[in-house]
């Protein structure tokens, strides 16, 4: 006698959902991308789709490759800075901070007490904007420009610091080997406990139009879902990590500069689907303004005088030097080997995107072609930290 | 004779008794096509008899079959260039308001704006008119002529006022919500013969849709056909003055029809057919330059005919109120009916300003298993109404 499959097609894992709801048609390979509204950035996502929905993923990277890693192999060291802001156009701060850590472990040096808390701040400022920025563009993935113009017009005030504090807005070029390159200027000061408590308040406009309304929250929960052991063996870092359950973050876990002298919590959430990536990248936000209240009292405290800055030599003495730090993103990690001249050997940059990318495959699986944008706008796609 | 007699050659004083009036109420579009070419007519027959006096020519043009022929398409011009005049005016009202919506302040290209939909119709005619090699021809072109010709239809077909229409039937509503529901096999048509993935899934996407809204919508029609005795829109909104705006007894006929007609529309919130994000531009996607502008202008007429209807079913129409008097309401009802339409196409900017696109899956659960019972219940209550005496 054969038991007839009573189970809600819903309820059921992605592969038996696609076997379920097949159509007996035939399955085509479609190609989003390169040029296509849902890739922010040069790169294709090969999908197979059957009907509206999606049976296999690949993603196909290197459209944007400018071979960094091997530029930098001809350059001094204070000339790579500059370049390292271009590795991603909106973690630029953490990129440059990475890369002044890394030399500044292999020289041996630490920089001042000063220049930590304002990499610490920084970094803070380059988090909450890199937030907004994938806020803004998870709208238009959702199909509304409201939420993608809302979101712009708050990261306008984080550009606004940045200018204050080093007369760029996103490509900063401002931590140096040794320190940052000068000190907070008074409307650094005078603003960034405004605009931190402006947008305490005003990010809870945008939190209370997505959350408050089911269509949202209905277009974001149970897709793009991955347990807790796909996510470790797939490697992903950063918020797309945290929303599956796993409870890890650098600054905490492993602390740099002087996390571990700031009190905040990481959040966690256990669902794993595109719903729980959005409420921990909103909650880091929140925690990244107690971050910056907390180091600008710091700075306060030490006084206009104190240095921020110490001479370094220009010859890094031989050896292999690694280093790393939570973006926006995830994990960055450098690892330079450095021969005794003014020039790395080889310096190899880790991006978090690189490996978050290739989990599109399990998490698109089994979605609706319209879900596709939605789950990738979660992962936070930049490419060129992934392609360098 | 004098330019005066010839002007004045077609003595028909009273319009109702000329023999070839195709109207049987007063309509003031053919009135004002048939004075225009008295005066036109009048003038190149005046010439033509100074010219060459006593010929056959000058009496023909001034007979009752031309004047009767100029003054239809006269009549047909006018409408078109109204209606058409709206659209670009909700237009820019989309733009303006959207703009509001999100805290900027939306175009300013010429009188606050409104010169904007010029500048685009002008880019959009200067484009390059593309084909792609592998289209069907057939189905690339003339589904897309018969899209936008349904939709222009669609929107001439509802009248401004009891005085400004093109026809006045019995079947009203009937026969506009059949045209309504014409464009899904176009659009599916047009979808396959692009020979393009993304245009494929979304022509079935916008066929799946609107076949699925178009049957709510027809529901609440004739909800509303039972409490007014009618499908003639002239009665519905006559019955609506006599006793009140059936928005007040069937507000939930009003909202089954708000949002169905918004997915009819193709309106943001439903505007999976077109969904940028994922399908590049949706069936839209092969047209280019003109062809394309053409269709974004059939969207707007669509969507300005799917709030003149929701005006006409249950804000009244044309008439101010039911209780102002009669001589207010006979003032200017056109502008009634057009502001009462640009009022529902706020809402439905408003709608668009604060949700994101719907799925799939689930726009064909909300109208089958929400709009469609709910539409029902809409057509028991409109019975239980009328078999009880209230209307």
């Amino acid at each position: 006698m054969v038991v007839e499959n009573t189970i809600d097609t819903f309820d059921a894992p992605p592969e038996e959902r696609i076997s379920r709801e097949r159509f007996e048609t035939d399955q085509m390979w479609i190609y989003m991308g390169p040029q296509h509204p849902f890739s922010h950035g040069l790169w294709t996502l090969k999908i197979k789709v059957d009907g509206e929905i999606v049976t296999d993923a690949e993603p196909v990277i290197g459209y944007l490759h400018r071979g960094w890693e091997k530029e930098a192999e001809n350059r001094t060291y204070p000339k790579i800075i500059p370049m390292a802001d271009r590795l991603c156009y909106s973690a630029s701060m953490t990129y440059t901070h990475l890369y002044c850590m890394t030399v500044e472990k292999a020289l041996g040096i630490e920089a001042p007490d000063k220049a930590k808390y304002i990499r610490v701040v920084a970094d803070e400022i380059c988090r909450i904007q890199s937030h907004l920025m994938w806020l803004a563009a998870m709208g238009t993935d959702l199909g509304n420009l409201t939420i993608f113009l809302w979101a712009m017009r708050e990261r306008e005030y984080w550009l606004d610091l940045n200018v204050r504090l080093c007369g760029q807005r996103m490509t900063t070029n401002y931590p140096r080997i040794g320190g940052v390159r000068n000190d907070t200027t008074e409307l650094f000061d005078r603003d960034v406990l405004r605009v931190t408590e402006l947008f305490e308040k005003r990010l809870w406009d945008i939190i209370d139009m997505i959350d408050d309304s089911s269509i949202y929250v209905s277009r974001m929960k149970n897709i793009g879902c991955l347990t807790r052991e796909q996510c470790a063996n797939l490697g992903l870092t950063g918020p797309a990590m945290r929303g599956c359950g796993l409870d890890f973050d650098l600054r905490r876990d492993m602390p740099y500069s002087k996390y571990a002298e700031m009190d905040f919590e990481v959040p966690v959430l256990q669902d794993g689907d595109a719903y729980a990536r959005y409420r921990v990248r909103i909650e880091e936000m929140f925690q990244s303004c107690l971050i910056i209240k907390q180091a600008m009292r710091k700075i306060k405290a030490l006084g206009k005088n104190a240095p921020y800055r110490v001479k370094v030599p220009s010859k890094v003495p031989a050896g292999r030097t690694f280093c790393k730090l939570e973006d926006p993103r995830g994990e960055s990690m450098m690892y330079l080997v450095s021969d005794g001249t003014d020039k790395p050997y080889r310096l190899k940059v880790r991006a978090p995107l690189f490996t978050n990318l290739s989990a599109s495959k399990p998490m698109v699986k089994g979605c609706r072609v319209a879900d596709v944008p939605v789950v990738m706008a979660m992962i936070d796609v930049c490419m060129g930290e992934s392609d360098r | 004779m004098a330019l005066k007699d010839w002007i004045n050659y077609a003595d028909y004083s009273d319009l109702q008794n000329f023999a070839y009036y195709p109207y049987e109420t007063h309509n003031i579009v053919y009135e004002i096509g048939y004075n225009l070419y008295q005066v036109l007519g009048g003038l190149i027959a005046w010439i033509i008899d100074v010219l060459f006096p006593n010929n056959g020519l000058s009496t023909w043009l001034m007979s009752g079959p031309v004047v009767n022929l100029f003054a239809i398409v006269n009549l047909a011009l006018i409408i078109f260039l109204v209606i058409f005049t709206g659209v670009l005016v909700s237009l820019w009202q989309e733009r303006k308001t959207l703009g509001r919506f999100m805290d900027r302040r939306g175009t300013q290209i010429g009188m606050k704006g409104f010169l904007q939909c010029v500048a685009d119709g002008f880019k959009t005619f200067m484009k390059e008119n593309t084909t792609p090699k592998k289209v069907d021809k057939m189905g690339y072109t003339w589904t897309l002529s018969l899209v936008i010709g349904t939709s222009v239809l669609v929107a001439c077909m509802l009248p401004l006022s009891d005085r400004f229409y093109i026809v006045d039937y019995d079947a009203g509503f009937l026969i506009v919500m059949a045209i309504y529901a014409l464009a899904p096999l176009f659009i599916l048509v047009s979808g396959w013969a692009q020979n393009n993935k993304y245009t494929l899934i979304g022509g079935m996407r916008a066929a799946q849709s609107m076949i699925s809204y178009e049957i709510p919508m027809l529901i609440t029609v004739c909800a509303v056909a039972i409490l007014a005795g009618t499908f003639n829109i002239g009665g519905v909104v006559a019955a609506q003055n006599e006793t009140m705006w059936y928005v007040i007894p069937m507000a939930l006929g009003f909202i089954v029809f708000f949002t169905a007609s918004c997915a009819e529309a193709e309106r943001t919130p439903f505007d999976l057919a077109e969904s940028e994000s994922e399908l590049v531009e949706g069936w839209q996607t092969e047209y280019a330059g003109m062809k394309w502008g053409l269709i974004m202008l059939g969207d707007y007429l669509r969507g300005f005919a799917s709030c003149a209807m929701v005006s006409l079913l249950f804000l009244g129409g044309w008439n101010i109120a039911p209780f102002v008097s009669a001589e207010a309401n006979a003032f200017l009802p056109e502008l009634v009916q057009l502001l009462k339409g640009w009022f529902v196409f706020f809402l439905m900017i408003w709608v668009r300003a604060s949700l994101p696109r719907v799925r799939i899956d689930q726009i064909l659960n909300l109208g089958w298993k929400v709009l469609t019972p709910l539409a029902i219940i809409n057509l028991g209550i409109a019975v239980v109404l009328k078999t009880g005496g209230f209307f």
